[in-house]
């Protein structure tokens, strides 16, 4: 050995120790992946993992009990957050979030979703809003934008026959338990730093006991959207944000960021 | 009164939405838990009512939900999943009149719902029909302990008759949710031990096939060792009645008017609906020469009585749907109707 010092390693990117080393099912590009991540960046950094119940959708995101590495509970299509109400009453002092999609959230657990905010249940939600069914092959979304081809939508989503896209996220502003929504998105570097911050922003909600706290994640689909992934983060850039703008959507937490 | 065993039982957590004519409980309910240390909610919907249930229990409470018959069929998605993530959970259905909309009366028209399993897949609900108040309050402790017993849920069948009745009961020993043995599959945080899943989905066919052949095995089990019935007078009689619930109180006072007159009748009341007393009314049948049978329905427990009884014995039947409730008089008619063979009163059912 010369004289030179050896060489030091300092290890500066590694797995969450909440998520599991498996594979995913998740396609190439899917937006789901890179939620998880964050989901457990921000519980190992909170400190959460031993105290945490998760409560995943039926949808793409079912088997997220196989990638995270703390309890979980699956939950009929749409009633997440009844569940977890269910969960939060009887453990209070554990830490409860949702994670769903947007059939799961928005069309058919519309009034578990409604009414579990409007308790002010202490419970954090993840709302993946990829504009489509994912699980079930493509079909329309609530949130499917004007003029979006889904296998149910035949020529584009038209207004008229099939309905608005809904913005459940402004909806649930109105209700006095909610103490925080933002949206943001998972299609580019910037977008997913902040997407981080404002998870983590709702886990504290429920750890101070404020309130309801949703983030709603703008999620590409490349493979129902039939676009490569690039592609899927630029649609979500130039065309997703013009139906749902990106930013705090209600913030009464008082933190500051 | 089902609300107060029911804390006493240690359920710590309910859930339901308001409907005739089963309100009381909840109301009861609303103000009673919190005293115990216990949530009430009155959720949104049955839907909503039902996944709550299944957080709590899964949370590690004993939990229950409650409705009637239009409720219990919102409910059904749900008590699947219970059944196929096995975990405990007391259902009670305070039935009415239907289908639809039907109306408040007392009725006993959901008997397929309950102990056909209601929902979908390969499950079995065990059901419980007390027949009077102070049965109706064991029977709520027995909803748990077997709930919690084979991770199942459980039934508890009951009528708008019931539902109003007013009867002296004794409760048993109150159960302190602490002194119940701990759940082993609860999620309450992986602090110290691996991560917990509680799920219903199995991709796997060869998987999820092993899991039915379990729950089958439990299945088979609780038949062995859950199945309750009650027999009055049966010993010498020639014809025996089959009722359950407030039909089985009804019928009991038909045959004591009957009493002295004619030949013995005696009555054979179910306990569990599911499972069905096969083989002790099957056993029974063999000597006696008819079975009559008296529902609040069109005909539903009919059908196991025959599957019970095959040929051994003439079959007769009663029923009353709607919410009508007979007198002990009109099913005094039944019965002598079954004895005379006039046809007068009900029918015969040609096996
Ligand atoms: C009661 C019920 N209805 C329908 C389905 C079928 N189903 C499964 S996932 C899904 C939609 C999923 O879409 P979304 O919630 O947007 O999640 P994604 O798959 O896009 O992540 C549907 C309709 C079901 N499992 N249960
Ligand atoms: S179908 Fe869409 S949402 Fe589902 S895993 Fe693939 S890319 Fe993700």
């Amino acid at each position: 050995m010369s004289g030179e010092p050896a060489l030091k390693y300092e290890k500066v990117f590694g797995r969450p120790e909440s998520l599991k080393d498996n594979y995913t099912h998740y396609c190439p590009g899917c937006g789901h992946s890179i939620a998880h991540r964050l989901v457990a960046e921000c519980i190992d950094e909170l400190g959460l993992r031993e105290k945490t119940i998760g409560v995943p959708p039926v949808g793409c995101a079912v088997l997220a009990y196989n990638y995270f590495n703390f309890d979980m509970i699956e939950a009929p299509h749409g009633r997440p957050l009844a569940l977890a109400t269910g969960i939060k009453r009887t453990v209070p002092d554990k830490f409860v979030f949702t994670y769903q999609g947007d059939g799961d959230l928005a069309a058919i657990g519309t009034a578990e979703t409604i009414h579990a905010a409007n308790r002010g249940e202490r419970i954090s939600t993840v709302f993946i809003n990829n504009a489509i069914y994912g699980m079930t092959g493509g079909q329309m979304a609530p949130t499917t934008l004007l003029g979006q081809e889904a296998t149910t939508t035949p020529g584009g989503r038209d207004a008229r026959y099939h309905g608005q896209p809904i913005d459940i996220s402004r909806m649930l502003a109105v209700c006095d338990g909610v103490v925080y929504i933002e949206r943001c998105s998972l299609s580019g570097v910037k977008q997913i730093r902040s997407a981080k911050r404002a998870i983590k922003k709702a886990f504290r909600c429920q750890l101070d006991d404020l309130g309801f706290a949703l983030v709603e994640l703008l999620s590409p689909c490349p493979t129902n959207w039939k676009m490569s992934p690039k592609q899927a983060w630029e649609w979500v850039n130039k065309v997703m944000v013009n139906t749902y703008p990106l930013g705090v959507i209600k913030d009464t937490t008082g933190y500051e960021d | 009164m089902l609300g107060e065993a029911a804390v006493l039982a240690g359920c710590r957590f309910y859930a339901g939405y308001p409907i005739t004519p089963q309100n009381e409980l909840p109301e009861y309910l609303s103000g009673r838990l919190p005293q115990v240390g216990g949530t009430f909610i009155q959720g949104e919907s049955e839907i909503a009512s039902i996944n709550m249930i299944i957080g709590a229990t899964a949370a590690g409470a004993r939990a229950m939900t409650s409705s009637s018959s239009p409720g219990i069929s919102l409910k059904q998605e749900g008590i699947s999943y219970l059944a196929g993530m096995e975990l405990p959970a007391v259902i009670a259905n305070t039935m009415r009149g239907g289908p639809g909309l039907g109306n408040i009366a007392p009725s006993a028209a959901d008997y397929f719902q309950a102990t056909r399993g209601g929902g979908h897949g390969d499950y079995r609900t065990p059901v419980l029909a007390p027949s009077g108040c102070q049965e109706l309050a064991e029977m709520t402790f027995l909803a748990f302990d077997i709930a919690d017993k084979y991770r199942t849920p459980v039934m508890i069948l009951g009528d708008g008759m019931m539902g109003q009745t007013m009867e002296p009961v004794v409760f048993p020993d109150p159960i302190d949710p602490k002194d119940l043995p701990r759940r082993d599959y609860i999620l309450d945080g992986c602090k110290g031990r691996e991560p917990r899943a509680i799920y219903s989905m199995i991709l796997d066919i060869n998987l999820m096939y092993q899991h039915n052949l379990k729950l089958l095995e439990k299945y088979e089990q609780i038949t062995a060792n859950e199945t309750r019935w009650d027999t009055v007078g049966t010993d010498g009689a020639e014809i025996v009645v089959v009722a359950y619930g407030t039909a089985a109180r009804i019928a009991e006072s038909a045959i004591e008017e009957l009493a002295g007159r004619g030949p013995k009748i005696g009555l054979f009341r179910p306990i569990t609906l599911w499972p069905f007393p096969t083989k002790q009314l099957r056993s029974l049948s063999e000597n006696v020469s008819k079975i009559a049978v008296f529902e609040f329905s069109a005909g539903q427990m009919l059908e196991d009585v025959i599957m019970s009884v095959g040929d051994r014995a003439e079959i007769y039947f009663y029923g009353v749907p709607g919410g009508i409730v007979p007198t002990p008089a009109e099913v005094a008619g039944f019965l002598s109707s079954v004895n005379s063979g006039d046809g007068k009163v009900g029918r015969r059912i040609e096996v």
